[in-house]
């Protein structure tokens, strides 16, 4: 599993031009989500990161182009963190077991259906934590229990919307190492992020978004300077450290004499 | 006790009582999702889009001025939302926009030509007197509707309430679910409109969802316990309303203040901080999540 894609085709786009009222966000995007994927969308604010990532979820249909999507593809969707009403009177269990409205219509749980909930919030280290409100969970128990709620849906392809924004480097690690472990369990993931070190550089596959498609590929070929400054609009240096890339903002030439002094 | 029993020599009275409490029971239980979805300025402002339809249509067709008012309450829900969403116009604007017109048109049809029905003070605050066998039945039927709805679509109604975008992309057929409910605000609100009145029935909406919020933080108990705040203050407001003289609607209201008012002070910051951000009119766009480019 490379996580670059070379699986089965879950969505195609073709051509595809999408924006809001009168202004166009995302112009001419030719891309495939496959089915063994594990992408991160990089770009700045406004780029169309978010905008792409509706594309994909299908609640924002395109102005132009072609979408086509595999039939009855599973797909699971974890918001951003900030955007959620923390004071809505829901528990940890209550909130995964919502997304379950296919099938049994009765309010309450079925035995099966109260297994598979634990099962899930276990395999997530927050089983402790099931009948909790949701406004007493920390950042990254928040992020786990959005993706127990993602998972009981049995997902192909899971879209998170900046999944570290706002977290703390340990739950980032631990939200990280979460996601690589869904890939391996056969879960394409694709989410957006703008946490180049912290987040992209890990990824195997990244695509750099900037009103358009700048580059796709695996970091090592998408992390270049050049690169970056079609994707931001600002000069960044690439480091090598230990094996990974790490992109430092160019510093300028009157501090590098200072330095060298 | 002889405070109790006496008003129930009057049928009357055993009518309003019935149809009070389960009015409150009614808008207690859907209040609940107006309220989480920050839509009590919608509950507002059906109530006095529903009072122009009431007005035009007794014009019209006396008879069924509750059918003619029934399909203009439902027509401006539908209206509110679809502007909304499809528009630049927030909301809030759409709802002031139609509802209030709406209002307006009613009052001066009322002015204009008077009425043949209900008085339009009544239509306005409320009263138990000449309530029909119809009216009844109507809102027994109801009640059971949005019982059954609510019963039958409960994860739908509440993926929808807390999180819309991602409930759309879950299998929830968001719009058709949010049409239904607007539906069933707008029966519920006309089916109350003869006892709370127009100008109040929002309130009603509003206060047994919020004294639940601050009580609980759990979605189930909130339902059962706005209800049961809804029943308390339809029957004891009839009690309230008989003894002091007043419209029923008013005393309804000033005892779901006053249950406010005592749930307010045993809980304290506790069911404040619990019921803030209730009222948000950006939270019931349905586009909370993805807005951000």
């Amino acid at each position: 599993m490379t996580g670059t894609g070379v699986g089965p085709t879950l969505i195609d786009l073709e051509h595809v031009s999408a924006g809001y009222d009168h202004s166009i966000v995302l112009s001419d995007v030719t891309l495939t989500v496959r089915e063994d994927q594990f992408t991160g969308i990089v770009g700045p604010s406004g780029a169309g990161k978010t905008t792409l990532l509706r594309l994909l979820l299908g609640t924002l249909k395109p102005r132009s182009g072609t979408i086509t999507t595999a039939p009855d593809l599973r797909i699971a969707y974890v918001p951003q963190l900030e955007t959620v009403n923390w004071n809505f009177p829901i528990t940890v269990e209550e909130c995964v077991l919502m997304s379950r409205t296919q099938g049994r219509r009765l309010p309450w749980a079925s035995t099966g259906e109260k297994r598979e909930v634990a099962r899930l919030l276990d395999r997530l280290g927050i089983s402790q934590l099931a009948g909790r409100h949701i406004r007493s969970l920390s950042g990254g128990q928040q992020q786990r229990m959005f993706l127990a709620r993602a998972l009981l849906r049995d997902p192909q392809l899971l879209l998170l919307d900046e999944p570290t924004s706002g977290v703390d480097v340990s739950t980032r690690h631990d939200v990280l190492h979460l996601l690589a472990d869904l890939h391996e369990d056969g879960v394409a993931i694709v989410l957006t992020t703008h946490d180049l070190n912290g987040m992209a550089t890990h990824l195997p596959h990244l695509i750099c978004v900037n009103h358009k498609i700048v580059a796709d590929g695996s970091a090592a070929e998408v992390i270049r300077p050049e690169v970056l400054e079609e994707t931001f609009g600002a000069r960044m240096d690439v480091l090598e450290h230990l094996g990974m890339r790490v992109v430092v903002d160019e510093m300028p030439e009157s501090r590098l004499i200072e330095e060298a002094r | 006790m002889e405070t109790l029993i006496e008003p129930l020599s009057f049928e009357f009275f055993q009518k309003g009582l019935f149809v009070a409490s389960l009015s409150g029971a009614l808008l207690g239980f859907i209040g609940v999702f107006i309220v989480l979805r920050g839509m009590s300025y919608i509950g507002h402002g059906l109530s006095h889009s529903i009072f122009g339809g009431f007005a035009a249509a007794q014009l019209f067709a006396a008879q069924f001025y509750l059918l003619g008012a029934g399909l203009w309450g439902i027509a401006s829900a539908l209206a509110i939302t679809t502007v909304a969403k499809r528009s630049r116009v927030g909301a809030d604007a759409a709802i002031g926009v139609i509802t209030t017109a709406s209002f307006a048109l009613g009052v001066a049809l009322f002015a204009k030509f008077g009425n043949s029905g209900p008085s339009f003070e009544s239509a306005l605050f409320g009263s138990i007197l000449g309530i029909s066998v119809t009216q009844i039945v109507g809102l027994i039927v109801i009640s059971a509707i949005a019982g059954l709805f609510v019963f039958f679509r409960y994860r739908s109604l509440l993926f929808m309430t807390f999180d819309p975008e991602v409930a759309d992309v879950s299998g929830v057929r968001v719009n058709r679910t949010d049409a239904y409910l607007m539906i069933i605000l707008s029966l519920s609100i006309l089916a109350t409109l003869t006892v709370i009145g127009v100008t109040l029935v929002a309130a009603m909406l509003v206060i047994p969802a919020v004294v639940a919020r601050m009580l609980t933080d759990s979605f189930s108990k909130m339902l059962l316990i706005s209800t049961i705040v809804g029943t308390l203050s339809g029957l004891i407001g009839m009690y309230a309303s008989y003894y002091a003289g007043v419209p029923s609607g008013t005393m309804i209201v000033l005892v779901g203040a006053a249950v406010f008012g005592i749930v307010l002070a045993i809980t304290g910051g506790r069911g404040l901080r619990r019921s803030v951000g209730l009222d948000s009119h950006v939270e019931n766009t349905g586009s909370t999540s993805l807005v951000a480019r």
